[in-house]
């Protein structure tokens, strides 16, 4: 497909997902990637619980890969590397999209900035 | 137990963690379920994509559908598909969407990188803020 390698089919769909939903952070000014410290935070939490959950299924045969369409690199727990990149991208596109919300509509979310975003969105 | 459960579980687990453990009570909110409409959205562009594919590939003993086939695609709507996917996958990603933005509330209330605030927008003027 497209020429690549078969290899980063997996990864060319993150990269998807990273183009559908960077361009929030420029565009909307969703400064997600100005809170850095906050998003490495959220990154280090969410992994856990769903690396254990892949780790589960792939033992049990839930579900496996496409080893034609990985990158081969894989963690403990027969993880693939892939899914461990599935599992910090698609947190940091749902967080550009909640923040890009935020930004147009400035409706609350409870994290001790609700004013100060409902003023911006007034403002403007 | 099989992803049908297990994804069952983890719902009604990760609502719990946001109303109770974190308290973020982002289920209460508008600003969430608009999000999550938005990402849904795009989950079964990118799902049909991993799925419609054959990169990932299901146990037909592990969800409600039957097994993903040999070659070819799965159904892309039926037996218990979705856009090729389980319909299975449209909870783990909520499970995984409602954990990630509720953190996300979280340490923002904690006063972590609280700030800068979001927007505004390219289109509308920031010159104003300092009214």
């Amino acid at each position: 497909m497209l020429g690549l390698p078969a290899n980063l089919a997996y990864a060319g769909v993150l990269v998807f997902v990273l183009v559908g939903s960077l361009w929030l952070e420029v565009v909307l000014r969703t400064h997600v990637f100005a809170r850095l410290p906050r998003l490495l935070l959220v990154l280090a939490v969410v992994i856990w619980p769903f690396l254990l959950w892949d780790a589960y299924a792939i033992h049990e045969g839930h579900w496996w890969f496409d080893t034609d369409r990985i990158l081969g690199v894989y963690l403990p727990g027969d993880i693939p590397l892939d899914e461990l990149l599935f599992f910090l991208v698609i947190p940091i596109a749902s967080i550009l999209t909640l923040e890009a919300v935020r930004s147009v509509r400035g409706w609350p979310v409870g994290d001790g900035a609700d004013e100060e975003v409902l003023e911006q969105v007034n403002q403007s | 137990m099989t992803y049908t459960q297990i994804a069952l579980l983890a719902v009604p687990l990760m609502v719990l963690v946001d109303l109770f453990v974190l308290r973020t009570r982002l289920v209460t909110r508008k600003a969430f379920w608009v999000s999550y409409a938005i990402i849904v959205f795009f989950q079964l562009i990118t799902n049909g994509m991993f799925t419609g594919f054959g990169i990932v590939q299901y146990d037909g003993d592990a969800i409600i559908g039957s097994a993903s086939p040999e070659t070819g695609p799965p159904a892309m709507f039926g037996d218990g598909r979705i856009a090729f996917a389980p319909v299975e996958d449209l909870l783990f990603g909520f499970a995984l969407i409602l954990f990630s933005l509720s953190l996300w509330v979280f340490f923002g209330r904690l006063g972590i990188s609280r700030r800068p605030i979001a927007g505004p927008p390219i289109w509308r003027s920031r010159t104003r803020t300092s009214d």
